[in-house]
């Protein structure tokens, strides 16, 4: 389970079918699995104006890509990361219309990405649906050097890019769709605590 | 002089231009008479004009139809409507220019999503009145906007030419006398992503566009609506105001809120139609039917009695006692 309580992050709950003209799927790793199961309810022919697009990340070779297909949707596009995807993404929204529905499966990193191309549309964040699915690691942007670190999974972290240790709070930022590290020795640098597991 | 204990500012204006804009549409501009000028507002705003109409104080909601950034002078369109409870009438046969009138601030329950890629606005008859103002506003700002709005006849609609001259090709007019229909089904389809749709006409049209639009799978935070309801007739009864402690007897065209206003008893208020929810109030008992007339509460509100909207809700039963 997400830490609860953290009034900055986003809310997710489970996909549900809704009424719509074209379906927009973008899911990572286990996330595949909300799609499965999405498609156990929807009703005959909801694939049939749905596009997938799917990374499967950590969770490559566990037979998700084969499933998804297997729904027989419109487009279906497997892609090696997510930064890969997210382009794709920004172009069907350009050429997509209202009636248009958005469903975000996967890890909070992939989501949060996602979210940030869906709102620059003119997506309303509300109507955006969203799944966190599998790891809990924390996409995290150094204040410090404004660089972002994925898949951070202790506490405190090293900033890939400055190389800081940074206590990720539980600060999440919607615009830039990350957590905030913030140097954790500043007054004393080099006596940061040991890096433990924060989030699995 | 007024004649209720409504404590909120108000603002004093003289009539200096009446315009016959159709057969049943008239176009009125207030001036302040103080000569200040008069509080800015936005597109979708309303004011509420208080008419001194004999022993009765009437206040009828306005959509403000005049360029948002005038501050000189506000215009408002009125429908007559002879089956009505006379408000319109009023302005229609009363005032004349030099009338002195009363303004309340003006107030936005209607207002532009700036944050739309694109504004797609719905009108149909005299509601084309809010959608004047926030055109006004959109084409200011350089957004994208297209009006598509709805007459009976080229010579029942209002400001047709107007329109046509100003925004040209972002403006359809449907004719309903030349068979003329909205295509709104094609018409939604097509509207990019991003695209906020406000609506405001009769009943039957905002529902029809709100649940087609809806039926496509446009989310509810992209729908706009404004829908002022006129306080329904029906028989006189009793209220029992617990907290002033006042009985008061509510007319057969009065509406709960205009009873409470004429005993003396400062409620607030914004809409005066069943839409804002500002004049809520606690029900602390009743024995009989409370008749919900409002669209702000919820339906599981309407059936558990606690609170109702006295400026469009009525009561008929044996006795009602509000927290007032």
């Amino acid at each position: 389970m997400l830490v609860e309580g953290i009034k900055s992050r986003p809310i997710y709950s489970p996909l549900v079918a809704r009424t719509g003209t074209l379906h927009l799927f973008m899911a990572d790793g286990e996330g595949a699995q909300a799609i499965l199961d999405l498609a156990t309810t929807a009703s005959p022919g909801f694939f049939e104006r749905a596009h997938i697009c799917y990374i499967p990340r950590a969770a490559a070779g566990r037979g998700f890509e084969s499933a998804l297909q297997a729904l027989n949707p419109a487009a279906f596009y497997v892609g090696p990361t997510v930064a890969a995807a997210l382009p794709r993404l920004a172009v069907e929204l350009a050429n997509a219309h209202m009636g248009t529905q958005i469903y975000l499966a996967g890890t909070e990193g992939m989501i949060g990405q996602a979210m940030v191309v869906a709102l620059a549309a003119g997506v309303d964040q509300a109507s955006i649906q969203r799944e966190h699915r599998g790891s809990e690691a924390r996409r995290v942007q150094c204040v410090h050097c404004k660089g972002i670190t994925e898949d951070v999974t202790t506490q405190p972290a090293k900033c890939a890019h400055c190389g800081l240790m940074l206590l990720v709070r539980d600060h999440y930022s919607r615009r830039i769709g990350a957590f905030q590290g913030v140097c954790v020795d500043a007054e004393m640098p080099g006596t940061a605590p040991d890096p433990e597991e924060a989030f699995r | 002089m007024t004649k209720s204990a409504d404590r909120t500012p108000k603002i004093d204006v003289r009539v200096t231009q009446i315009v016959d804009v159709t057969s049943e549409i008239k176009r009125f501009r207030f001036e302040p008479t103080d000569g200040k000028p008069l509080p800015v507002f936005a597109g979708g705003a309303h004011v509420v004009v208080e008419m001194e109409d004999g022993d009765t104080l009437r206040r009828n909601p306005y959509s403000l139809m005049s360029s948002p950034g005038a501050t000189d002078a506000y215009n408002i369109s009125v429908r007559r409507d002879p089956g009505g409870r006379g408000g319109s009438m009023f302005m229609h046969d009363r005032v004349t220019v030099g009338s002195l009138l009363r303004l309340s601030h003006p107030v936005n329950l209607f207002p532009i999503d700036r944050r739309a890629r694109k504004h797609l606005l719905f009108a149909g008859g005299i509601g084309i009145t809010p959608t004047l103002a926030m055109m006004s506003e959109l084409a200011r700002y350089g957004d994208a906007f297209e009006l598509n709005y709805a007459v009976r006849s080229e010579n029942d609609g209002a400001y047709l030419d107007q329109l046509r001259n100003t925004y040209g090709k972002r403006v359809s007019i449907y004719r309903d006398d030349q068979g003329e229909q909205i295509p709104l089904t094609t018409l939604l389809a097509a509207q990019p992503l991003g695209t906020h749709l406000y609506v405001c006409g009769p009943g039957g049209m905002m529902n029809w566009v709100l649940s087609t639009a809806e039926g496509l799978g446009w989310p509810a935070q992209n729908l706009h609506s404004e829908r002022f309801l006129a306080p329904p007739s029906g028989s006189p009864y009793e209220v029992r105001l617990a907290a002033s402690d006042l009985s008061i007897k509510v007319g057969p065209h009065q509406s709960m809120l205009e009873a409470i206003e004429a005993a003396g008893v400062d409620a607030p208020y914004l809409c005066r139609g069943g839409a804002c929810g500002q004049c809520e109030t606690r029900v602390v008992s009743f024995d009989g039917d409370l008749l919900h007339n409002d669209h702000y509460l919820t339906d599981d509100e309407h059936a558990g009695g606690q609170k109702v909207m006295p400026c469009v809700s009525r009561f008929e039963g044996r006795e009602l006692v509000l927290d007032r």
